[in-house]
């Protein structure tokens, strides 16, 4: 599983365990054996899971992963929705966006906290120089920073347990996604190539000769950096 | 056939793996250097249910098998076998009798404390004069109105003098039989008049955990505190050393593991001669000597716990595993050390602690050569 995963559910548990009547409920897309990654989720604490399973959904790219992701919260109808900041794999970070502006919901990214109150969800949102206090009225989307907790380890207890709790594998079909929606039928992405980023020109390298950190202040005064 | 692992195993191991190397590794060394026991490891570990692992949850425990336990004592061990051992004193050797060979009222006394590792449990077999030759002990308990007076002493004896020791489970001679020490098993609780625990003993590995002389000197516990059958003393020890062997066989997967994992990453930055040391051919083959070896280790150790879990005869693998993992920890930490050349023998290099801890695999429950006498017995011979 993403560590930035683990983070969005450990928030979503924690919401739970202080607000006690609410259900935290995991959702991916992914191949068969994508359902062990949720079941971490499960050990952790989060009650049921959920998760598209098909062939057809094979090579979705960003638009054919929200069309998916976004049916099946049509169907859950969630109160809020958490997300980590970013996949591991390709570090997208967009993900949360394209959902969010699917199911037409606000959506607040890099939360460092969250607090729920009175139909609204109240964000830090963290920015370079310090943080944005954000409102939202619920059903919203929240994409969590890596730095909003430490998520827990799942217990032995929670581990053994998990595999008793609801896990669904659901179809395409089933969710009444066509199969021009998802897939490489559903995606508007093309890879044409894959480079390297071009060498920066302008870098300078300051080789540690008991001199260095002296230059590398110096170099920073004069940017005006320090 | 199938030697998959569930996802349920591969989750424990992950998550062990993962608690272990962020948790333990970065203070591994520091507690070792300071020979200080880890109150603040083991309380997470109790959080985490490891403290109970194979122990049924209607006592407290988290009702795992024997090849999750068997996996999560390796996890452990791999990074720190001072914790690794810690837990499986306390599971094996500490709980598993009284769970074994306890009355219900004996159950629920210190059970739930124990499988939910608020208090650790410790087991006296060995004294001064009484190791390998356990029969040999004179450490006794008289039978007097209805208490037990005891006098005596152990020695080597794991977690029975931490802040949270709850107590340990003797042997002792209670009488005699036919020219024989009848020997049975007794719960001695932490804190009863007459019960001394010495310093920790000063070791050259395992710093981290627990290790004291125990002295017994007209100690008196209620006669309700015998364990199991009067008499059958060591026989049961001998039955809960048969288990505990499967955890000291995952502590000497675990070492090996640790170590291997440490020589490989090494050899692959070290450079000498304008190249990393692993292209050398004679590293190469230290390294797939050693991972072929332990793969040995891992299916005899697995196949072990799995008998065990299976409810069929299970000591001759225990017994295998213990051996087998007993010297290839000792050669894995031996070759992972000269893989780091110079380096390797610092402190601050974790394969320096890890060929410290390693020795005592070969010595505690039963010597290689004590191995080596119950594998021939198990296989028919004289
Ligand atoms: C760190 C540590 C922790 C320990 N924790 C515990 C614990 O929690 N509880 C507990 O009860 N004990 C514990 N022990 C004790 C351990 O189990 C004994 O040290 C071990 O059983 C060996 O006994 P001994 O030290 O008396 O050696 P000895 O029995 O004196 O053996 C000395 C040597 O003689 C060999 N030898 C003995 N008999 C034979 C034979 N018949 N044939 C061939 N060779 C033989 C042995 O293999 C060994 O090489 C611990 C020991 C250590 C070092």
């Amino acid at each position: 599983m993403n560590q930035g995963d683990t983070n969005a559910i450990e928030a979503a548990l924690r919401l739970k365990e202080a607000a006690g009547d609410c259900e935290v409920v995991l959702v991916s897309m992914g191949p068969d054996d994508a359902i062990n990654s949720l079941r971490k989720g499960l050990a952790m604490g989060a009650d049921r899971a959920t998760l598209v399973s098909d062939t057809g959904a094979a090579g979705s790219d960003i638009v054919g992963t929200t069309n998916v992701l976004a049916a099946v919260l049509t169907h859950e109808t969630p109160d809020l929705i958490l997300f980590g900041q970013q996949s591991a794999d390709s570090d997208g970070a967009v993900l949360w966006a394209a959902v969010a502006d699917r199911l037409r919901q606000p959506v607040i990214s890099q939360a460092t906290s969250l607090d729920l109150s009175e139909g609204k969800a109240t964000v830090k949102r963290q920015t370079e120089y310090g943080y944005d206090v954000i409102e939202a009225p619920l059903p919203c989307v929240i994409a969590v920073s890596d730095g909003i907790n430490e998520p827990r380890y799942p217990s032995l207890k929670g581990i053994m347990g998990a595999k008793k709790k609801p896990q669904a594998i659901v179809t395409l079909e089933s969710l009444g996604v066509g199969a021009e929606q998802a897939g490489t039928a559903g995606s508007r992405t093309e890879v044409k190539s894959l480079n390297d980023p071009p060498a920066r020109g302008d870098s300078q390298l300051i080789e540690g000769d008991g001199e260095a950190a002296a230059r590398v202040l110096a170099f920073l005064n004069e940017k005006k950096l320090t | 056939m199938n030697l998959d692992l569930s996802p349920e195993h591969e989750l424990i191991r992950s998550t062990v793996r993962d608690f272990a190397e962020s948790r333990i590794g970065p203070v591994a060394e520091e507690l070792d250097r300071e020979s200080r026991f880890p109150y603040e490891i083991v309380a997470e570990l109790a959080d985490l249910d490891l403290l109970g692992l194979p122990i049924p949850e209607e006592h407290g425990g988290a009702g795992g098998d024997t090849v999750s336990y068997a996996i999560a004592v390796e996890e452990l061990t791999r990074v720190d076998a001072s914790v690794g051992v810690t837990v499986a004193a306390h599971t094996s050797l500490g709980t598993m009798p009284i769970l074994a060979f306890g009355t219900e009222d004996q159950h629920a006394e210190w059970l739930p404390q124990l499988a939910r590792g608020e208090r650790l449990a410790a087991f006296g077999l060995t004294e001064p004069e009484a190791g390998s030759d356990a029969g040999a002990a004179r450490t006794t308990a008289t039978l007097d109105g209805d208490s037990w007076l005891i006098n005596g002493s152990k020695m080597f004896i794991t977690n029975a003098g931490t802040d949270i020791s709850a107590c340990v489970t003797i042997t002792a001679v209670t009488g005699e039989v036919g020219g024989q020490s009848e020997i049975s098993n007794i719960i001695v609780p932490n804190g009863t008049p007459g019960y001394e625990v010495s310093p920790p003993l000063k070791k050259m590995g395992w710093r981290a955990s627990d290790t004291r002389g125990l002295t017994f000197e007209n100690c008196r516990v209620p006669a309700r505190n015998l364990l199991g059958e009067r008499g059958r003393g060591l026989a049961q020890f001998l039955e809960v050393l048969d288990g505990g062997r499967i955890s000291i066989a995952a502590m000497g997967l675990g070492a090996a593991q640790g170590a291997y994992d440490l020589a490989f990453g090494y050899a692959r930055e070290r450079q000498a001669f304008g190249r990393p040391i692993s292209g050398f051919q004679s590293i190469q083959f230290a390294l797939a000597d050693l991972a072929t070896e332990i793969e040995a280790a891992r299916g005899l150790t697995y196949r072990a716990a799995w008998l065990k879990d299976e409810g069929r005869e299970f000591a001759l693998a225990a017994a295998q595993a213990k051996l087998y993992t007993g010297e290839l920890s000792n050669r894995a930490v031996n070759t992972a050390l000269q893989i780091h050349g110079g380096y390797g023998f610092m402190d601050e290099y974790p394969i320096s602690r890890l060929y410290r801890d390693q020795k005592v695999l070969e010595i505690g429950e039963g010597t290689n050569e004590i191995q080596r006498l119950v594998i021939a017995r198990q296989l028919g011979l004289p």
